[in-house]
């Protein structure tokens, strides 16, 4: 038993830290330190360089782009990109359509959609959710009628992030309306260029515009953007789901979100001295940094894990890494809160390319503590986790 | 011991809850929110109309007489509501700053304001280094002539822009955190000096900061004793903080009430949501954390009548501790089940949540009375 890195993981840290010291824009910095949103723009431009650096999607398979990291050196990479912090690869594409195609797709898709995810020519959606399919995704009811060398699209998807920025989407569809919950669906990839689709946004509790709802109106979609099998779709989207865990459990994003919050308690005054000074809210933060401590080693045995046992088994430990780490995240949103006091109140009117002159760093700590009530409701809601863990860990 | 509201309370609440069922729905606030102000005129207008303006102020200044209890019962409404008119600033901050300290010079020339309708006010006490402390106070006012002059900056100041006049916390000697020598004045708002910065505010409001350069005024625009006014501010400023515990736990009130709705009709694998057990415990929870909330708003009311000022100050303190917990706990899980819903400006269920959380952080938030709570020696 060890828990150091070894000495070639630790070079391989250092390089991996001086390449997102050297290479993230400022600005794009600047903006996440600040918790605010980054554009398209800065996506694309933040790709790129990666890309460049043949590092855009280092879990991909060699021959698709991907590098042949360990488990520990993908776990090591995500955790600095977080820390920096630099912008994470856009999920949908890089964590999620990506290995789907690379593992369930025909040699044609692979070869037309995985350059393009790489360096982020085509904007990937997620289209799983619909307004009464949530937690119940199986119960999806958006269909997709075979009509000669096309499939005719009628439903609705919501809580599609980012859909405003995308050029394609993803979609759990119904192919076979007969067939029970779970088997009549179809993984289906649709052009949002296309006749009939709607996106229409919907405003988060912070004002922001992640969310969308896209609506298919007879869309026509050739049968070849089929993935995989008609009516296998559910198995594609399983594999999906359990294919985060790495990722899940943002400790680096949380490292950096600590080190911002005791920058933001140094310079903040309470009661004539700096809130850090303060013996009761050190407290709170060495309580955060127990359960993030313990949280990054329950991670680096999973990771550890997933070294032994080969990739893509959905691991039941995923659903603690999701739990905690929303809860860790939702914890230090709280403490910023604490700090910003009375000036969280103000709403930033300047809106996220601009800076407020007075309280430039505060305008985004009560927005971002209401948006981060998400962390514990996407990506399977705590509730739905730890259903998970009883039943599958603890056999009730 | 009696928890009961009294016939003439009962009959208050009934009017206030029947104004606010025609007249606020969620919809209507929307509108009420994007009016210049950030409030309603008529909404105003209307609550002049029934009384509701003139509620604690003396017979002889033209009020009702009522006490506490009757602020209780009004801000337990407006939280159910989410009420964004300035009735805390206006009516229990000025009004309590008037009431307790005003002359009858005083009384006479802002009362009948307040109780028509016609005049709002703001309080503006926060300054950049202060942060909850009362006795933080770096804004002056010199002595000149007969009169004063104010300088300083004071920050997120509610309805700060609207107001027709200012109640401003300022140091007419001694240093920046001395209990001696605070001062409260009444300032024009339109007064040469007085530039004010509006914006809304995360719960929907409006608020500004505002700075004071050279702000003359009268010797009449000292409200109590101005080298030592801190006792009147901290008397105040406890009854607002009583205030937004009621107004807070009819918030909470309203967010279970909606969650409950909403997790017996939303259905997920073909069964209400409110059928999964871990659902209900967290709504049972919810509820719990409510009612101690109420006990403890409850408690603060009838503090306020206290004549110990410490014994006063410790009850609000406390009742401040277990709102804030409670809130927290209301806010967020609220939030958390309703799911994606939860997250969206659409739903009135997000905008409770976020009225919550700035009530947690106005007048000192939970660790700030836990402290004042621990330094009085306890409440038991
Ligand atoms: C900001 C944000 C971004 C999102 N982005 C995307 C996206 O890009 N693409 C996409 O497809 N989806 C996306 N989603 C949707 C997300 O996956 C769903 O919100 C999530 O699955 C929960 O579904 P729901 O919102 O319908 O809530 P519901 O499923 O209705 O859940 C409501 C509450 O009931 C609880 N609950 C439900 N079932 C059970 C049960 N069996 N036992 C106990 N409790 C239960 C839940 O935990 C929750 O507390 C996003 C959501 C948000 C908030
Ligand atoms: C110190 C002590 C003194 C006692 N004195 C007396 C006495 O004087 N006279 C007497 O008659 N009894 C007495 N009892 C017994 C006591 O009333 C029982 O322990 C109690 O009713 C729980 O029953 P149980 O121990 O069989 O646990 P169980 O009922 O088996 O419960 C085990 C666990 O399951 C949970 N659980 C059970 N049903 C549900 C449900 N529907 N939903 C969710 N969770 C559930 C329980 O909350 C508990 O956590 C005493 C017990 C203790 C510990």
């Amino acid at each position: 038993m060890d828990l150091s890195l070894t000495p070639e993981e630790q070079a391989f840290r250092e390089e991996v830290r001086a390449f997102f010291r050297d290479n993230v824009p400022a600005g794009i910095k600047k903006k996440l330190s600040e918790n605010r949103h980054t554009t398209k723009e800065d996506m694309v431009e933040w790709t790129r360089i990666l890309h460049k650096k043949g590092w855009a999607v280092p879990h991909w398979p060699k021959e698709y782009g991907g590098t042949d990291w360990t488990a520990v050196q993908q776990y090591i990479f995500n955790e600095e990109l977080q820390a920096t912090p630099a912008p994470p690869p856009l999920p949908f594409g890089v964590n999620m359509v990506g290995p789907v195609i690379y593992t369930f797709a025909n040699e044609a898709q692979k070869k037309h959609y995985l350059p393009r995810i790489a360096n982020l020519t085509d904007w990937w959606c997620q289209g799983f959710s619909e307004p009464g399919s949530g937690s119940d995704l199986a119960s999806l009811k958006t269909k997709a009628e075979r009509k000669g060398d096309k499939y005719i699209v009628n439903g609705q998807k919501t809580w599609t992030t980012l859909a405003q920025h995308a050029d394609w989407i993803f979609c759990l569809v119904r192919t076979d309306p007969a067939a029970k919950k779970q088997q009549g669906i179809s993984f289906l990839l649709i052009d949002m260029k296309s006749k009939g689709i709607t996106v229409r946004p919907i405003v988060t509790i912070d004002g922001g515009r992640e969310v969308n709802e896209v609506f298919f109106d007879d869309v026509e979609v050739p049968a070849e953007n089929l993935v995989g099998e008609e009516n296998k779709g559910w198995d594609y989207a399983k594999f999906l789901l359990g294919n985060e865990r790495t990722n899940i459990a943002r400790v680096g994003m949380s490292k950096e979100r600590l080190r911002r919050l005791r920058e933001l308690a140094s310079s903040t005054q309470a009661g004539g001295r700096p809130i850090i000074e303060d013996p009761k809210f050190r407290e709170k933060l060495a309580a955060v940094e127990v359960e993030l401590k313990a949280l990054e080693l329950t991670q680096m045995r999973v990771v550890a894990n997933e070294g032994k046992n080969g990739k893509g088994k959905p691991d039941p430990a995923s659903s603690v890494l999701k739990i905690k780490g929303s809860e860790i995240q939702q914890t230090l949103t709280e403490l910023m809160l604490e700090v910003a006091g009375p000036f969280a109140s103000p709403y930033d009117i300047h809106g996220d390319d601009n800076t407020n002159e007075t309280m430039d760093w505060i305008a985004q700590i009560a927005p971002t503590y209401f948006n981060y009530r998400k962390v514990s409701i996407y990506g399977g809601s705590n509730e739905i986790q730890r259903n998970i863990i009883s039943k599958a860990v603890l056999g009730l | 011991m009696d928890f009961d509201l009294s016939e003439e309370q009962r009959l208050l609440k009934d009017s206030v809850d029947g104004l606010l069922n025609d007249s606020y729905d969620f919809e209507q606030r929307k509108k009420y929110g994007a009016e210049k102000t950030g409030w309603s005129k008529t909404v105003w207008d209307k609550l002049a109309e029934q009384g509701l303006l003139g509620l604690p102020f003396a017979e002889a200044d033209g009020g009702f007489g009522a006490g506490a209890v009757e602020t209780m019962i009004v801000m337990q409404a407006f939280g159910r509501a989410l009420v964004l008119e300035p009735y805390l600033p206006t009516v229990v901050i000025a009004g309590g700053f008037l009431r307790h300290a005003g002359s009858a010079a005083q009384k006479a020339a802002h009362i009948p304001g307040i109780i028509d309708g016609s005049k709002t006010f703001a309080f503006a006490q926060l300054e950049k280094n202060s942060r909850y402390d009362l006795n933080d106070v770096s804004t002056t006012a010199k002595k000149k002539g007969d009169g004063w002059v104010i300088d300083g900056e004071k920050f997120v100041v509610l309805n700060g822009e609207a107001a027709d006049t200012l109640v401003v916390t300022a140091r007419t000697k001694g240093g920046q955190t001395d209990r001696d020598g605070i001062g409260v004045f009444l300032v024009p708002r339109n007064a040469k000096g007085v530039t004010v910065k509006g914006y809304p505010t995360q719960d929907g409001m409006r608020a500004a900061d505002i700075t004071f350069t050279g702000v003359e005024v009268g010797t009449d625009a000292a409200l109590g004793d101005p080298a030592n006014g801190l006792p009147l501010i901290e008397r105040v400023v406890d009854e607002a903080r009583t205030a937004l515990c009621a107004e807070a736990v009819g918030a909470m009130d309203e967010s279970l009430k909606i969650t409950v709705e909403y997790i017996k009709t939303r259905k997920q694998f073909g069964v209400p949501i409110g059928s999964f057990q871990s659902l209900q415990h967290r709504a049972a929870d919810m509820f719990v954390f409510t009612e101690q909330a109420r006990s403890m708003a409850l408690l603060a009311t009838m503090a306020s009548d206290f004549d110990d000022a410490k014994e006063r100050a410790a009850s609000v303190a406390a009742a401040k501790v277990q709102v804030g917990k409670s809130l927290k706990f209301v806010g967020q899980q609220s939030i958390q089940l309703h799911g994606g819903i939860g997250m969206t400006m659409e739903a009135s269920i997000g905008h409770y949540f976020k009225r919550l959380s700035i009530i947690e952080s106005t007048f000192g938030d939970t660790d700030y009375h836990l402290r004042r709570a621990s330094e009085a020696g306890g409440i038991i």
